[in-house]
């Protein structure tokens, strides 16, 4: 089976994250960029398929400036067979994503997607769930268990009640939590070999596929600094500031 | 506590302003080499320093290497991070790709032990004693040799070990007692070897110790001395480790620092002899240990650059958070972190522009390795071997004796707390003091230093390099420039002095040996940051520049020339009028 596995390039989760100063966006120029963490995951997860012997071919794909290729390499250190990047200079918003994806998909045929449940830079949680929708496939979101069974797959979700267990058929879309897997270190050799892998880049004119932007972003600014405590003498003096000053109850 | 992240620009920016990335990518053998490839390996390579080998660093301070009944057992933690990091192959990055290695170059192997002993000086000590055996086998032993042992040290399976020192023997190395009695194909060791550094563990699964031993018709001194190969088990038929070697780990020392790391006593032959093979030709062994142990003084000087660097950063976060006292002048309003007091911010930067400093002098005798073993044309070859030469004991002794003043600093900017171990800064100072006297003191490297590379050529090389730093003069200005100028002409003048009394007045020179390469540090480092304040002013009119970082360095380097480089002066005093000081109170006066 072929997988179709997703990438994000995004500013490194131990960097902080600054403002820019007139309110456009996050600053995100000469900041330590890295793979988004749970497009980690998922590409682990293709590996550890691939190692097992349930996939044969990894496809690795990211949406981005001509830098996300430095994202596909790491991919393909960690295991992934080839890359493909779709090249956007711009903001590339859910939507266009899932329907770059789609393109994607009906060119390589994969038997299975996997993606990451969210990127940590806008945290939409919205880009597998919308490929599902267009592709007319099964999907199965917060995946923390996947065992694939003949022509489906065993999955475990982590749904706001506890954990859910469902048979998905294949192919399906299927995007990752944290529990799915730790993923590998990259090791040297890999890196090496990683530079030989093979790397398409695409233009989305090429596929079809409208990237505008649907939504436009008014301001972005940091969220409000937290003021210091105070210490309240008894049950009564809390129960009265949480009703007249947080009024939160 | 703080968590040890990689300066990935500043060593990027050094790698390529100093080791001359472009130089080398040119260089035969190095054509996969890149500025996209080093971004990749160092990138991958903090991620595994950060996340593995960072949080053992405690862990093995506190627990230590454990030895019972001749068994060593590494701290927890330790052996399934060696197990990581040899499937990850970091131990094969410059080795030979004959024997499974990646053969990249020291512009690039160098970044990475700096970042493995910032993360962890006591784990790492291991793998680079390994690749230091792998140097030894692969110039000097035989072919059976080389295919017997090197694939498994070059993949990590087995780990390597240097055998040099005895009880009588220690910085004089003719001393060696150490015997070797020839056997039918291999020879017969006995004696004990003192501070052999993961000299037996549990991590791998055979250990190959390197040993200086005398044959029975030695001459007497340094030049009877031969090199053996002798493995804690023999390899069978299939080279899979077999018998029990006739080693034995009497003890382990207890340190100052490095606790991680087991230094060993061993004792060779207490039954039939341990068996070992003879490397290259007899008489010649510490001849073969030198051309690699230059190397490993380069190594150790990057020790220091590793623990001023995690010092710095440990200090850096202590001084962002701790809440003490308002800002000067200020008597009333919100107190403040202490980085805000101009004293800790003079401490801060003491310890950021030495360290840079000090990567930058590293990365560029580096790349003078690299030069010196890969350049096409043989004159080339030599004149950058010379330079190699000549700068190898600043690198070792310099950076060694700053780190141990810059992890000091690291616990003054904690106040209190620094005194206190758990707040982890009294660490690095303590696994920082031994750096300054492994791999030959910084007296020995003094010695080499007026020695072997100034005094015997008269200054030639030591020379060209002054030549070379005043090039700088016309492009820097004002209260830099004079500061450049005045530092320059100090080293000048102390490296005649040197020329001019080292024949004549031997002990005058070497009374002052060590003054002399300190002044040397601090003009070298201070040369290299005055280029890196003119590159980033450069780079600061290029498109899409990192300003941050860039000013930064223009900052840096500011406070390297107009702060740190006044010592020159008084060093060079020192050297040309403070011999006589040394020498005038006689031994049985003390």
């Amino acid at each position: 089976m072929k997988v179709l596995v997703t990438v994000k390039r995004v500013i490194d989760p131990y960097v902080k994250v600054r403002v820019k100063s007139d309110g456009s966006g996050v600053e995100t120029a000469n900041v330590k960029m890295a793979m988004n963490p749970f497009c980690e995951i998922a590409v682990e997860q293709a590996v550890r398929m691939k190692e097992a012997g349930t996939v044969t071919e990894i496809v690795v794909l990211s949406i981005g400036t001509t830098q996300s290729q430095e994202t596909l390499r790491t991919a393909m250190a960690m295991g992934a067979d080839r890359g493909i990047l779709v090249e956007v200079a711009g903001e590339v918003q859910p939507l266009a994503v899932a329907k770059v994806v789609k393109a994607i998909v009906d060119k390589e045929q994969p038997g299975l997607v996997i993606m990451g449940k969210q990127a940590i830079d806008d945290d939409s949680n919205q880009c597998g769930q919308m490929t599902a929708a267009l592709l007319g496939w099964p999907q199965s979101a917060f995946t923390s268990e996947i065992a694939i069974n003949g022509a489906s797959a065993d999955v475990t979700r982590e749904i706001d009640g506890g954990l859910e267990k469902l048979t998905i058929k294949l192919p399906a879309v299927v995007t990752t939590d944290l529990r799915l897997n730790e993923p590998r270190y990259v090791t040297l050799p890999n890196i090496m070999k990683a530079k030989k892998k093979p790397l398409e880049v695409l233009k989305p004119e090429a596929l079809g596929v409208d990237v505008a932007p649907r939504l436009k972003t008014l301001k972005v600014e940091e969220p409000a600094k937290r003021s210091a405590g105070v210490k309240v003498a008894d049950v009564a003096e809390l129960v009265g500031k949480l009703k007249n000053e947080a009024r939160v109850i | 506590m703080s968590t040890y992240t990689a300066p990935l620009k500043d060593m990027q920016f050094a790698i390529n302003a100093f080791a001359g990335l472009d130089g080398i990518a040119a260089l035969p053998g190095c054509e996969e080499v890149n500025a996209e490839l080093v971004e990749a390996v160092l990138t991958e390579a903090g991620k595994f320093a950060q996340g593995v080998l960072d949080p053992l660093n405690r862990v093995g301070d506190v627990q230590g290497a454990r030895w019972q009944d001749g068994v060593v057992s590494a701290p927890d933690g330790f052996k399934e991070a060696y197990r990581q990091f040899a499937e990850a192959g970091w131990n094969s990055l410059g080795a030979s790709t004959e024997y499974g290695g990646q053969g990249l170059p020291h512009c690039l192997s160098m970044p990475l032990q700096e970042m493995w002993n910032s993360a962890n000086m006591a784990f790492c000590l291991c793998p680079m004693l390994t690749t230091g055996v792998q140097e030894a086998l692969s110039h000097h032993a035989s072919q059976a040799l080389r295919n017997a042992y090197l694939p498994k040290l070059v993949s990590g399976e087995w780990t390597g070990t240097m055998n040099l020192t005895e009880p009588q023997a220690g910085s004089d190395l003719s001393a060696v007692r150490a015997s070797a009695t020839p056997e039918g194909d291999h020879y017969r060791i006995r004696g004990t070897k003192i501070y052999i550094t993961w000299g037996e563990h549990d991590m791998a699964a055979n250990i190959v110790h390197l040993v200086l031993a005398r044959l029975p018709d030695a001459p007497e001194g340094v030049k009877g001395i031969s090199l053996f190969v002798v493995p804690k088990f023999l390899p069978d038929a299939g080279g899979k480790p077999g018998a029990r070697n006739d080693i034995r780990c009497v003890s382990i020392e207890n340190k100052l620092g490095i606790h991680g790391s087991p230094t060993c006593v061993l004792a060779y032959g207490d039954g039939p002899g341990a068996t070992g093979y003879l490397v290259g030709e007899p008489h010649r062994g510490l001849e073969y240990m030198f051309t690699m142990m230059n190397h490993a003084r380069l190594g150790v000087g990057m020790e220091g650059i590793a623990l001023a660097e995690r010092a710095y950063q440990h200090a850096l976060e202590y001084a962002r958070t701790r809440v003490q006292g308002r800002a000067i002048g200020q008597k009333s309003g919100d107190r403040v972190t202490i980085i805000h007091h101009p004293d800790v911010r003079r401490m801060l930067l003491t310890m950021k522009a030495q360290t840079e400093a000090m990567r930058a002098l590293g990365y560029y005798a580096a790349g003078e390795l690299d030069r010196a073993k890969r350049h096409p044309d043989s004159a080339e070859r030599a004149r950058h071997q010379a330079l190699l030469d000549l700068l190898t004991p600043v690198v070792k002794g310099w950076c060694t004796e700053v780190a141990v003043e810059i992890a000091s600093l690291g616990v003054q900017v904690h106040g209190g707390m620094g005194f206190i171990e758990e707040t982890g800064a009294a660490q690095y100072l303590r696994d920082a003091r031994i750096s300054t006297i492994y791999e030959g003191t910084t007296g020995i490297q003094a010695n080499d230093l007026i020695g072997r590379k100034v005094g015997a050529e008269k200054g030639a090389t030591a020379f060209a390099l002054i030549a070379e730093m005043r090039k700088l003069d016309a492009e820097l200005a004002g209260a830099q420039r004079a500061a450049f100028i005045t530092a320059v002409a100090a080293l000048e003048q102390a490296t005649q002095w040197l020329v001019d009394h080292y024949r004549a007045k031997p002990e005058a020179a070497a009374a002052v040996a060590v003054p002399y390469l300190k002044l040397f540090g601090t003009v070298a480092g201070g040369w290299l940051m005055a280029r890196a304040s003119l590159l980033a002013a450069k780079q600061l009119k290029e498109p899409g520049a990192d300003q941050a970082f860039l000013e930064a360095k223009q900052a840096t380097a500011r406070f390297y020339l107009e702060h740190l480089l006044a010592q020159a002066v008084a060093y060079s005093g020192t050297v040309t009028q403070g011999a006589d000081a040394v020498l005038a109170l006689e031994p049985e006066a003390f």
